[in-house]
């Protein structure tokens, strides 16, 4: 199947707000805040994912006069200058994930929800039912849903009838590395919705699967473990952000269709005898 | 009166949510809060009673992918 849609324009339009770069990057498991905000910046990411997590402490200690966890991260992830998109990470049910989608709401102040709701503990693959009808419910209540979801063309449908105006499947398991698991079905979305930005999230573990992504007319890429868990996550949201501009400008150039037998790259026409009809 | 506090038990003496907030050292726009699985909006914490046994949960911003 052959991707139709029409080449992207230069920049990525998610609800009506216009970004340069097409790399989301999420803001866990770094080794130090440092490192973060340094990723951050030479991934050149114009959108950051953060979370919600309960509040162990108080909001200053007065015995040591710092903020809490939650506050010296919300200093921290300001300093990035970064749009922020809140996640529902965790949440297993629709209630669950409505609340906190409000929680998020009005903590960020921000009407951008990146909606989970996980359906098995070992793929964390999304509850697609539970994510349609979540769906259902925030867009109804002005909320700009980023759905991670599968790879289904129904389930996307349904997201997209739900008000989604953006659909993130996975490329394969979070945090697993394992890339594309089906490029095909990942191929057939892009087919079907060829005007609905399209973000592959999860599963990426290498420049060259986010770029493969790209290649297939993707709109963006989100990712989180293969950065901040790589050897040195600078350099590798570095390498990311090149892949991912190289495999849009790849798309927007136009690949040769693959084929099973070889195609002589130089003319024939005019060859010396001994080089017959063959050659490179 | 016992309540639970991001599922830990905790004996208050306070009477509605935005007080509870107030006592933990909390700004009231640092954090987000809910009552048995339901989310409370800042403007109505105060309107918001604490019961026995209700479940408190009080989060804050994280990182997150």
């Amino acid at each position: 199947m052959t991707p139709e849609k029409a080449p992207p324009s230069e920049t990525l339009n998610l609800y009506g707000s216009e970004f340069t770069s097409r790399f989301l990057i999420g803001s866990a498991q770094y080794p130090s805040p440092a490192i973060l905000l340094d990723a951050i910046a030479a991934s050149g990411a114009d959108i950051v994912t953060v979370s919600l997590r309960r509040e162990a402490g108080k909001g200053v200690d007065k015995d040591t006069g710092k903020d809490s966890a939650g506050q010296q991260f919300w200093s921290l992830i300001q300093q990035s200058g970064a749009r922020l998109l809140p996640n529902t990470a965790g949440c297993k049910t629709v209630k669950e994930a409505v609340n906190t989608a409000h929680m998020a709401r009005e903590l960020f102040a921000t009407p951008w929800l990146k909606l989970e709701v996980i359906g098995e503990d070992d793929t964390l693959q999304p509850d697609v039912f539970g994510l349609v009808e979540a769906a259902r419910i925030l867009c109804a209540e002005g909320f700009q849903v980023f759905p991670y979801t599968t790879d289904d063309l129904v389930v996307a449908d349904k997201l997209l009838a739900a008000g989604c105006e953006v659909l993130m499947p996975w490329g394969s398991p979070i945090g697993s590395g394992r890339g594309l698991n089906n490029p095909f079905a990942l191929k057939a979305l892009r087919a079907h919705f060829p005007d609905t930005t399209l973000i592959v999230d999860a599963g990426i573990g290498l420049p060259s699967q986010a770029a493969q992504a790209m290649e297939l007319g993707y709109d963006a890429i989100l990712l989180n473990t293969a950065v901040a868990k790589a050897g040195d996550p600078v350099a590798m949201a570095s390498a990311f952000a090149q892949a991912i501009e190289a495999g849009h400008t790849a798309f927007n150039a136009g690949a040769i269709e693959a084929r099973d037998m070889a195609c002589p790259s130089t003319p024939v026409l005019g060859s010396p005898f001994w080089h017959g009809t063959g050659g490179a | 009166m016992k309540i639970h506090l991001n599922g830990a038990s905790l004996d208050t003496e306070h009477n509605d949510l935005a007080a509870l907030v107030a006592a933990l050292g909390h700004e009231a726009d640092k954090v987000a809060t809910a009552i048995d699985g339901l989310f409370v909006a800042r403007s109505d914490r105060a309107q918001t009673p604490l019961r026995e046994g209700c479940a408190i949960e009080i989060l804050a911003p994280m990182e997150g992918g």
